[in-house]
């Protein structure tokens, strides 16, 4: 019979239990940050459990650091969580990449960093964002408090077998088109439920001709359409990717040996297929107050359809039939899981080199984290940032959601790299607009959105 | 978990339809590092006035329900927002049983991962249990599946795997943890790229 990726990876992974229930599955890599652990930990103690891998659980600080002084946490609970991390980490002796250290950053950028994220394996986190493992041809997905608390005791976690989606993206992506502009233009088509109770596996040439770090933001969003799990098939890309990283493995080649074993026979063993041409895709940005409240960058804001859209355009005090190019800027965020590796950084400093950003613009630089910066910086691009009048932070995931200080003051809107529009996201009253790197670092040049096919870089 | 088989009680009436998990604890209670002391936030709004004071109207601030272990109550509830608060405030606060109408899915999943019993009972049974003496007792009986007040009896349905759990008062992590022959079987046959 042939199977998808995900089959394969499925039946590898499975403990007990039959198909169509509830399965037992192996935990290969378990990631771990403070805000939603410290009830886990605490049941573990409460019944005197353990660990039962410490060599598959890593940990990390994200949601709650300051970005500015890294070691001065004014929110008291904020500080709470991040103090209990380090507690809880010490006790049961998991490692920790905490406040400060080299490795430390948001979660979904640390684990591919590091090698810990490789191809073949189930990788589990308390955050939806999750998904953004897949990129490797791994099942990554997010779980509740109490799903971690067992994993964290069992090193297993019981799951149904999701049905599965192949989507078929192909064509060349024209200039300044991004992979943020596809999984966008994806939801806005599909809908942000389109994806729910699938496996969604993202394959074609587009796919292939990506980077892993252009497959990582396709799938990190996928979530927003509803795909707890998003994949693309391992190939030479995502081997060249992670060999030599920190805890890569050390025989590569028996490692690549084993993951050529994870591609789909063929599409008709996907539950079901959309096709995705790319070939005219314009670049996107949301209106709204979710992702799939988006339009390409040189049309208008759609007309009012239902109460839903009511209630949006309320919130972002927008008009239907607005172009976009007229939607004004006052903040840019640059970072996120989605949108805060080293390529994002750069494309947006390419941009804003020579340019000053527009006056009554902030814009925040977040890198996803510390090596993200660190290698920013040796080559420069924080110089590029500050030049253009941008504020150059320390990493974390600062105003993606606002659990720091940093968040955008109500009514303001935000032109932002990151992945969620909702209300109240980026602070209480924010208005978000989700769009690429070169996007939102065009926006902040010019106070409003331009439409970057007609720009030089 | 402690485990339940037989629970006799006073109860507390609340008898709303489609109460959401938003008003069993509101999001402002969520950011906290604990699975315990969320009771005293248990249905903020309706059981606070807006000075903070206790309101003295609503169920559970009266003197004489304390102590009540089982909750009687509308169609639907706990729907809306996936936390698993909702669950700890109402164990917190001391609700071991609750008697409804039906669940949300997550509620229900929520409830059985935490050890409180989620009945569900027709509404004629619901109504008749609501309107007991306050000081009355009701008894409710998992092995036999049955809620008992006087002279009536009402059946009531249970999956046998959560039923299992409940009277032996297993929790998840403990089922899984009786796998363990074949998850160590499984870890033993995982590749080594060393
Ligand atoms: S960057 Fe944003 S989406 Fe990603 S993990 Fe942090 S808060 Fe979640």
């Amino acid at each position: 019979m042939k199977q998808t990726m995900f089959d394969k990876l499925w039946d590898r992974h499975v403990i007990s239990g039959e198909p169509g229930g509830p399965q037992l599955i192996y935990v290969d890599l378990h990631l771990v940050h403070e805000v939603t652990s410290p009830q886990a930990f605490e049941g573990l103690r409460e019944n005197g459990r353990q660990v039962r891998r410490t060599d598959k659980t890593f940990a990390t600080m994200d949601h709650n650091v300051p970005t500015t002084d890294i070691f001065n946490v004014k929110d008291a609970i904020s500080r709470k969580q991040i103090e209990t991390l380090a507690r809880n980490a010490k006790e049961f002796g998991i490692r920790l990449a905490g406040m400060g250290h080299a490795d430390q950053g948001i979660i979904h950028v640390i684990g591919p960093q590091l090698g810990l994220t490789q191809p073949g394996m189930v990788v589990v986190c308390g955050d939806s964002h999750t998904a953004t493992h897949g990129a490797f041809g791994s099942i990554a997905f997010g779980i509740g408090t109490s799903e971690v608390e067992h994993v964290l005791a069992t090193q297993t976690i019981w799951q149904t077998k999701p049905k599965t989606m192949g989507i078929h993206v192909h064509g060349r992506l024209p200039h300044g088109v991004y992979a943020k502009d596809i999984i966008m233009g994806i939801i806005a088509r599909e809908g942000v439920a389109f994806g729910t109770g699938y496996a969604v596996e993202l394959y074609g040439d587009t796919i292939e001709n990506m980077s892993m770090e252009e497959r990582m933001t396709l799938c990190n969003m996928g979530i927003e359409g509803g795909a707890k799990m998003c994949n693309v098939k391992p190939d030479q890309t995502t081997f060249d990717y992670v060999a030599g990283r920190k805890y890569a493995p050390k025989n590569m080649k028996r490692a690549i040996a084993d993951w050529k074993q994870y591609y789909t026979d063929s599409p008709e063993a996907f539950d079901k297929v959309i096709d995705f041409d790319v070939h005219k895709l314009a670049p996107f940005v949301s209106w709204g107050t979710n992702p799939g409240m988006s339009v390409p960058v040189d049309e208008k804001l759609p007309e009012i359809k239902n109460a839903d859209d009511q209630k949006a355009f309320d919130y972002v005090g927008l008009r239907p039939g607005q172009p976009v190019l007229d939607i004004p800027i006052q903040y840019a965020f640059f970072g996120s899981c989605t949108n805060g590796r080293l390529s994002d950084l750069k494309i947006a400093a390419n941009v804003l080199k020579g340019h000053h950003i527009a006056a009554g613009v902030t814009a925040l630089v977040v890198p996803g984290s510390r090596a993200v910066k660190e290698a920013a910086e040796k080559m420069g691009i924080d110089q590029i940032f500050k030049n253009a009048g941008c504020e150059w932070r320390e990493p974390g995931c600062s105003a993606c959601l606002g659990m720091n200080p940093d968040q955008v003051p109500a009514g303001l809107h935000c032109a932002s790299t990151s992945n969620r529009n909702f209300e109240g996201r980026q602070g209480a009253g924010s208005r978000t607009h989700l769009a690429s790197p070169a996007m939102v670092a065009y926006a902040a040049i010019n106070g409003h959105f331009v439409d970057i096919r007609k720009e030089e870089v | 978990m402690e485990p339940i088989t037989t629970i006799t009680s006073t109860t507390i009436p609340l008898m709303k339809e489609n109460i959401d998990t938003d008003q069993i604890i509101p999001k402002q209670f969520l950011k906290n590092i604990l699975k315990v002391g969320y009771g005293k936030n248990l249905f903020y709004d309706w059981r606070y006035l807006a000075d903070r004071t206790p309101n003295p109207e609503f169920i559970l601030n009266q003197p004489e329900r304390q102590g009540a272990q089982i909750l009687v109550t509308g169609d639907n509830f706990g729907c809306g927002s996936s936390r698993e608060h909702a669950v700890w405030a109402l164990k917190d606060f001391g609700f071991k049983v609750i008697i409804a109408g039906g669940y949300s899915d997550i509620f229900y999943m929520n409830s059985t991962k935490n050890g409180v019993l989620a009945i569900i009972l027709p509404e004629e049974q619901r109504r008749i249990l609501a309107q007991i003496p306050t000081d009355a007792k009701i008894t409710v009986d998992l092995p036999q599946q049955q809620v008992r007040y006087q002279h009536f009896s009402f059946d009531f349905d249970i999956d046998p795997l959560w039923k299992n759990k409940f009277i032996k008062g297993l929790d998840d992590i403990a089922i899984t943890m009786g796998y363990e022959d074949q998850i160590a079987a499984y870890e033993a046959n995982i590749p080594n790229y060393n």
